[in-house]
């Protein structure tokens, strides 16, 4: 019998720290690694020190303090006297809002202007491809500057719509007036409003919740709707028909609670200097929009054209080979497979349109930038710490689009097994 | 623009984190190795602070900066004007770009503890008020419920609008804009019923339009804004020298020693607190680390308070500012010198 009794490491020596190979590795890693602490440490020590000797001490008390300024546009309530926190949080709303809207508009925007790039369709291709290269070559800020000039120099001012032979005249039914301050667009009013739920300051009309619920409940109906029909589908080899039913799902609660409520459309009137009863869309929040939409659509328009070609051709003949129409090939072969292409780019474009911002700056639109890094430093003349603050918000923010996108990709990826 | 105060910021934390800081040094001697007095100044504003077709600057808070130059260096030419935002001016003033601002800034409570700024005097006492079209048939401020005012972002201004709406339990809508220049654009615009800011402010814009007439500033007067050039904590011989160079304006008006007549009053004056001031006697100047006659030199760059005054934005100017409670206290005005002795 042979016994092997395996190498015996030899006895470690400092050397080997740099001439074993096995080593060599980790001692360059912690040699960088004490570098850059050591670094890092420097410029937060020196920082300090210096800060000390401006008499600046790094305190976060400003935050509770009295704001003292009024912000234009707030999503939830909030006036001069309550705190530079609450203005932080009434900019970061603003963020958020005008964030989500340009992700929505520009996926959207940027799925057709991918898709008709690939049309067959000259005319319309050309078209697609023009837009994608201006918007894509041009710097956001001066897309952001041309749209606040077509804003304020081509509208009307509210003014201009007083009078018996106004200068301006109101669009969409006289429901919509553009004006050179903001869109006054109709509210939503009710005969038979069924009160609030209070909440703290802020309170959600229960109107508001029983629309949520009727959707929610008529998206699950959907869902149970169709596992049904692909349960016969296997049984019987035919799908019945379903649109009708998932349609009626969704119309008639909404309609029946629309009745119910008495909800109707109020029209903006002038009133005074302004328009009221309605909504006033701020032109800040319409043109950062507009520019941050067609900005970002124009490269998510790439993207998807780029997702589409990876599918080979060969998919969609197979398709068609199996007797597949045109829109269910499309949805249920090269969609899904497109995809994921698609999404882990479009990840880093929802994260600049998110980072792109706050360019709000630039047309005086309040966001985080506005509030916390702009009127709070500036009264404060906390620039440290509100520097500090809203770099960990936007990373923060960062971290959890990508977060969210990720779980969607991984639900997208090709599962092999 | 408004993406100044951001830089600003960046530079402050940067210039914070560098180590390289002016707030620790001898401004004086920084200056003097320098050659040239780095004055914080508006973007623009007429009769203030503006530069014309060649980028000269002239204006009412300009004449300070040269006046400070010629005491301190000898030449009022040696000045370098950086326009600062109101987003920006404290920052740059913080941050040892600038050694002076003197840029309509109000003195208050917080800028003076708080942010770490002295001001060193006040060449002009103000306060904020209105203007509007004179079609919109408004003739108070009071009427100007639910209308939309710009105001310039980090200002006293947007504070003040904010208090004087709440305690008249009115409404505005604010538009917040960057520069004096950009406000002006938005109000000829009509994106904003009425723009306000100091009245001195509102009155120097106004003459700059080509139609001042359609314009009216409201009787309405709804805050204090004591304006004064401004230095940073801590250097305390560096704020001497600035708040006694503004005196020293200010006393020349009230003692008659204009630009012209200086030189000679220099030699022939009897009165005692001439002679002080003009260093024929005692040596003043030494005190504050400079020579005897730089009052004299201060002085004669664009004449005392009283000529700077009517040259720039007096009532012989477009602006056509009264004196008013910027009179000399002899006057029954408000401007009064700390006596040189
Ligand atoms: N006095 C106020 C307001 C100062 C201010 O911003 N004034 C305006 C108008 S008087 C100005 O100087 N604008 C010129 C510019 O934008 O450069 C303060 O100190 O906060």
């Amino acid at each position: 019998m042979v016994t092997y009794t395996g190498a015996v490491d030899p006895p470690f020596r400092l050397s080997m720290l740099i001439y074993d190979r096995r080593y060599r590795s980790l001692t360059l890693q912690a040699i960088v690694f004490i570098l850059v602490m050591l670094a890092a440490s420097w410029i937060i020590d020196n920082t300090l020190k210096n800060l000390a000797d401006l008499g600046k001490t790094l305190s976060f008390d400003f935050l509770f303090r009295r704001a003292g300024y009024d912000i234009p546009q707030q999503l939830i309530p909030y006036n001069s006297d309550d705190t530079h926190l609450r203005a932080a949080v009434v900019g970061l709303l603003n963020t958020l809002l005008v964030s989500v809207l340009g992700c929505i508009a520009a996926t959207v925007l940027g799925v057709v202007a991918g898709v008709l790039r690939l049309s067959s369709n000259w005319l319309i291709a050309r078209l697609m491809t023009v837009y994608v290269e201006v918007f894509r070559n041009i710097p956001l800020l001066l897309w952001i500057l041309v749209c606040l000039a077509l804003f304020t120099e081509i509208m009307p001012p509210p003014n201009a719509y007083r009078g018996e032979n106004p200068a301006a005249g109101m669009i969409l039914f006289d429901m919509v007036a553009p004006t050179n301050r903001y869109t006054a667009i109709p509210s939503i009013g009710m005969t038979n409003p069924p009160g609030t739920l209070a909440l703290g300051r802020e309170g959600i009309s229960w109107a508001f919740i029983a629309f949520a619920v009727v959707i929610a409940a008529a998206l699950a109906g959907r869902r149970l709707l169709r596992s049904w029909a692909r349960r016969v589908q296997d049984q019987t080899g035919k799908r019945p028909t379903t649109w009708w039913i998932s349609l009626a799902m969704f119309a008639l609660p909404v309609l029946l609670l629309t009745w119910y409520f008495g909800l109707h459309l109020i029209p903006p009137v002038l009133r005074g200097f302004n328009f009221a009863d309605g909504i006033n869309l701020d032109n800040a929040l319409v043109v950062l929009w507009l520019a941050l939409t067609l900005y970002t659509g124009a490269f998510i328009a790439e993207i998807v054209r780029a997702g589409i070609l990876a599918v080979s051709r060969g998919q969609s003949e197979a398709a068609f080979a199996l007797g597949l129409r045109p829109r269910r090939t499309m949805s249920l072969v090269i969609l899904p497979q497109a995809l994921r292409v698609i999404v882990p780019p479009l990840i880093s474009q929802y994260l600049n349109l998110t980072k792109n911002s706050s360019l709000a700056i630039a047309v005086g639109y309040m966001d985080l930038r506005g509030t916390l890094g702009g009127t709070t430093l500036n009264q404060t003349g906390r620039e440290m710490e509100a520097m500090v603050l809203m770099m960990a918000v936007y990373l923060a923010l960062s971290l959890i689009i990508s977060a969210g996108m990720n779980i969607f990709n991984v639900r997208v990826r090709l599962k092999e097994r | 623009m408004k993406k100044s105060v951001f830089f600003g910021s960046v530079t402050a934390v940067a210039l914070a984190a560098s180590g390289a800081l002016a707030a620790e040094g001898d401004t004086l001697k920084e200056v003097k190795a320098r050659d040239a007095l780095n004055c914080g100044v508006n973007t623009g504003l007429i009769g203030f602070a503006a530069p014309d077709a060649n980028g000269n600057w002239s204006g009412f808070d300009v004449s300070y900066c040269k006046a400070l130059a010629a005491a301190v260096l000898g030449d009022a030419t040696k000045v370098k004007y950086v326009p600062v935002t109101g987003q920006t001016r404290f920052t740059a003033l913080s941050s040892g770009e600038v050694d002076v601002l003197a840029r309509n800034s109000t003195w208050t409570f917080q800028r003076d503890t708080d942010l770490k700024l002295d001001f060193i005097g006040i060449n002009y006492y103000d306060g904020q008020g209105f203007m509007v079209r004179k079609d919109l048939g408004v003739s108070s401020a009071k009427e100007l419920n639910g209308a939309t005012i710009c105001i310039q972002t980090g200002t006293t201004t947007e504070l003040n609008l904010a208090d004087y709406f709440k305690a008249n339990n009115m409404e505005y809508q604010p538009v917040n804009i960057d520069s004096n220049a950009e406000g002006e654009q938005q109000y000829m615009a009509g994106a904003c019923d009425a723009y306000t800011t100091d009245a001195s402010g509102l009155a120097a814009t106004r003459a700059s339009f080509a139609d001042p007439e359609n314009h009216i500033i409201l009787p309405e007067i709804i805050s204090k804004e004591p304006l004064g050039p401004a230095v940073r904590h801590g250097d305390n011989n560096w704020g001497d020298i600035a708040r006694w160079t503004l005196y020293a304006l200010i006393a020349a008006e009230e003692y008659g020693v204009t630009s012209a007549n200086i030189d000679e009053l220099a030699k022939s004056s009897n009165n005692p607190e001439v002679q002080r001031l003009l260093g024929t006697t005692d040596e003043l100047g030494k005190m504050i680390g400079l020579d005897a006659e730089w009052a004299r030199r201060a002085i004669k760059a664009s004449g005392n308070y009283g000529e700077i005054f009517a040259a720039t934005i007096g009532e012989q100017t477009p602006i056509g500012l009264a004196r008013g409670l910027n009179a000399q206290w002899t006057q029954g005005g408000l401007m009064y010198a700390m006596p040189f002795r």
